[in-house]
């Protein structure tokens, strides 16, 4: 193998809601250890992209390989995949029964098996690291926007994840959580690992991303690195949905 | 102008003063009040009168409301209760799990599992579209007489069966809408760690669900409790039917209203109850 086999690489990615074409072929590759951000329109298919990569949406058509593993194959038991590959929701999605702890442990334990007390110490290690240490014990209507997403990304960071999917983390916060959030992606980024944003936090996604991919009518337009896509993009739709936002 | 300058005037020496708002709540309280009064005194007071003044009121106070008869038959009318307490209390944790399990049956998506949808939906169907005291009977009377031994033929079981069999069936339904309400955002989130989907439910879904229909499942219960009594038309010597026998020895409608007053003693406490779960609810949500 001349070339580092890619750690997702997506073939002709279709996805349809009954008549309603979401995704039309996505192709794609992302490194080991790479930083991809989506970008596009409401309705360009950013965040059904990211549910189909966790297997929360079968895909209709098309190919996903995680490391050499098919996971777009009909009938694939999804669990152990799902276990390898992290999301986040725009909406936290906290479990709102169980504290913060709870939300965190729960699918170690179920999953894989471990107990509260193996489990302690890398829980309590990630709520530190994300200065969440005082809240532990705190159940999620007690917690702000960003916290709340902080306990999100905790949560999916327990099971040991290989790849995460964010999609529109920050888009719930309110303006001034936004950036507690970012410095937890920011710091995922730095100890390499596999990220892929669907994501309006222009900025973000430029100073940031490995590689940027402007999604437009559930294909994937343009793609790039962020100099290039925001500063000369090619394509007419890249530059006019640029324009609409940066103005 | 007078009038304004008293106002401000008042609205000095008082030492913390009413804002407009309150002011005018605090006039509208006070006439509600006034109104709600005077209202209720003369509700009472026509009842008082107008009642006795029919021509059988004589005969009804005799034989419905002798405090003589009252005193009499209370103490065996308030032992026959415990009884009822008693089917209660064994009939009450099999309706939970027994609705539970149909709940779950009418939940699964698995198509393996059809046919443990379809009877969940056959079951609820059949026993929330039958009168309670046609189950009563029906099972009653028709199960012992398939000729069952000594202790299995006994009114009780299948008394107890027949309440747990229909309410089980209401009480699947109000799980069931809780475990739908709960929001797929939720499912989404357990599954996306990779926790099957039984793991889900049981650990996600559930949890939540059952905490919504509390209040729901508790007026569901007071239902029960009342219709304990109707395990009286089978033989068992509960409340209702201990008052039938009071009401042939002493000839007299007293017991009825025993029965009545011991009934209450239990269900207002619990509606209330009920109804305060209900609105923190409510209050929680908005």
């Amino acid at each position: 193998m001349p070339e580092a086999e890619p750690k997702l690489r997506l073939q002709n990615v279709v996805k349809k809601f009954g008549d309603h074409t979401v995704l039309r072929g996505i192709d794609l590759v992302v490194g080991e250890g790479e930083m991809v951000c989506l970008i596009g329109a409401s309705g360009s298919g950013k965040s059904t992209l990211l549910r189909c990569l966790n297997g929360l949406e079968p895909v209709d058509d098309g190919e996903i390989f995680l490391d050499k593993l098919d996971i777009a194959e009909p009938g694939l038991d999804l669990g152990p995949v799902r276990q390898r590959i992290g999301i986040v929701f725009q909406s936290f999605n906290l479990f709102p029964h169980m504290n913060a702890l709870e939300n965190v442990l729960l699918a170690p334990r179920r999953v894989l098996g471990k107990t509260r007390d193996q489990m302690m110490g890398d829980a309590e290690a990630l709520f530190t690291r994300f200065g969440l240490a005082a809240h532990i014990h705190k159940y999620p209507d007690q917690l702000s926007g960003g916290q709340q997403q902080r306990v999100a990304i905790i949560r999916a960071l327990a099971m040991k994840p290989e790849v995460m999917l964010f999609d529109e983390v920050t888009s719930a916060l309110d303006p001034e959580l936004v950036g507690e959030v970012l410095d937890v992606l920011r710091a995922l980024q730095a100890e390499g690992m596999t990220m892929i944003l669907a994501t309006h936090e222009m900025r973000f996604a430029r100073d940031v991303a490995d590689r940027i991919c402007f999604m437009d009518g559930g294909v994937i337009l343009e793609e790039g690195p962020p100099d290039i896509i925001f500063s000369a993009p090619q394509e007419e739709r890249t530059k006019a949905f640029l324009k609409s936002i940066l103005v | 102008m007078v009038a304004g300058c008293d106002q401000r005037s008042s609205r000095q020496i008082v030492a913390i003063p009413l804002n407009r708002r309150e002011a005018y709540e605090a006039r509208q309280k006070k006439r509600a009040l006034i109104i709600a009064t005077i209202s209720t005194v003369l509700v009472v007071a026509m009842i008082m009168i107008l009642v006795p003044m029919a021509p059988g009121w004589e005969q009804v106070k005799k034989s419905f409301f002798s405090s003589e008869i009252f005193v009499l038959s209370f103490p065996k009318m308030a032992k026959a209760f415990l009884l009822n307490i008693a089917i209660f209390a064994w009939s009450a944790p099999l309706v939970a799990i027994v609705g539970l399990l149909l709940a779950l049956a009418r939940s699964v998506r698995s198509p393996a599992l059809f046919p443990l949808r379809i009877f969940g939906a056959a079951y609820v169907d059949i026993f929330r579209g039958l009168p309670v005291v046609l189950v009563i009977y029906l099972i009653g009377f028709g199960i012992p007489g398939l000729g069952l031994p000594r202790p299995y033929n006994s009114p009780y079981i299948w008394g107890t069966v027949a309440l747990v069999l229909t309410y089980s069936a209401y009480v699947a339904e109000i799980l069931r809408s809780g475990i739908e309400s709960v929001h797929a955002s939720q499912r989404a989130a357990g599954l996306s760690l990779g926790m099957s989907e039984r793991a889900v439910m049981w650990d996600i879904v559930l949890p939540q669900a059952i905490r919504r229909v509390v209040p729901a499942n508790m007026n569901m219960l007071i239902a029960m409790q009342k219709d304990v009594a109707l395990l009286s038309f089978i033989g068992p010597v509960e409340i209702l039917r201990q008052a039938g026998i009071f009401k042939s020895l002493y000839a007299n409608f007293t017991p009825y209203v025993v029965a009545a007053a011991i009934f209450l003693v239990v269900t207002i406490p619990a509606t209330r109850y009920a109804d305060y779960l209900m609105n923190r609810q409510r209050d929680a949500r908005s």
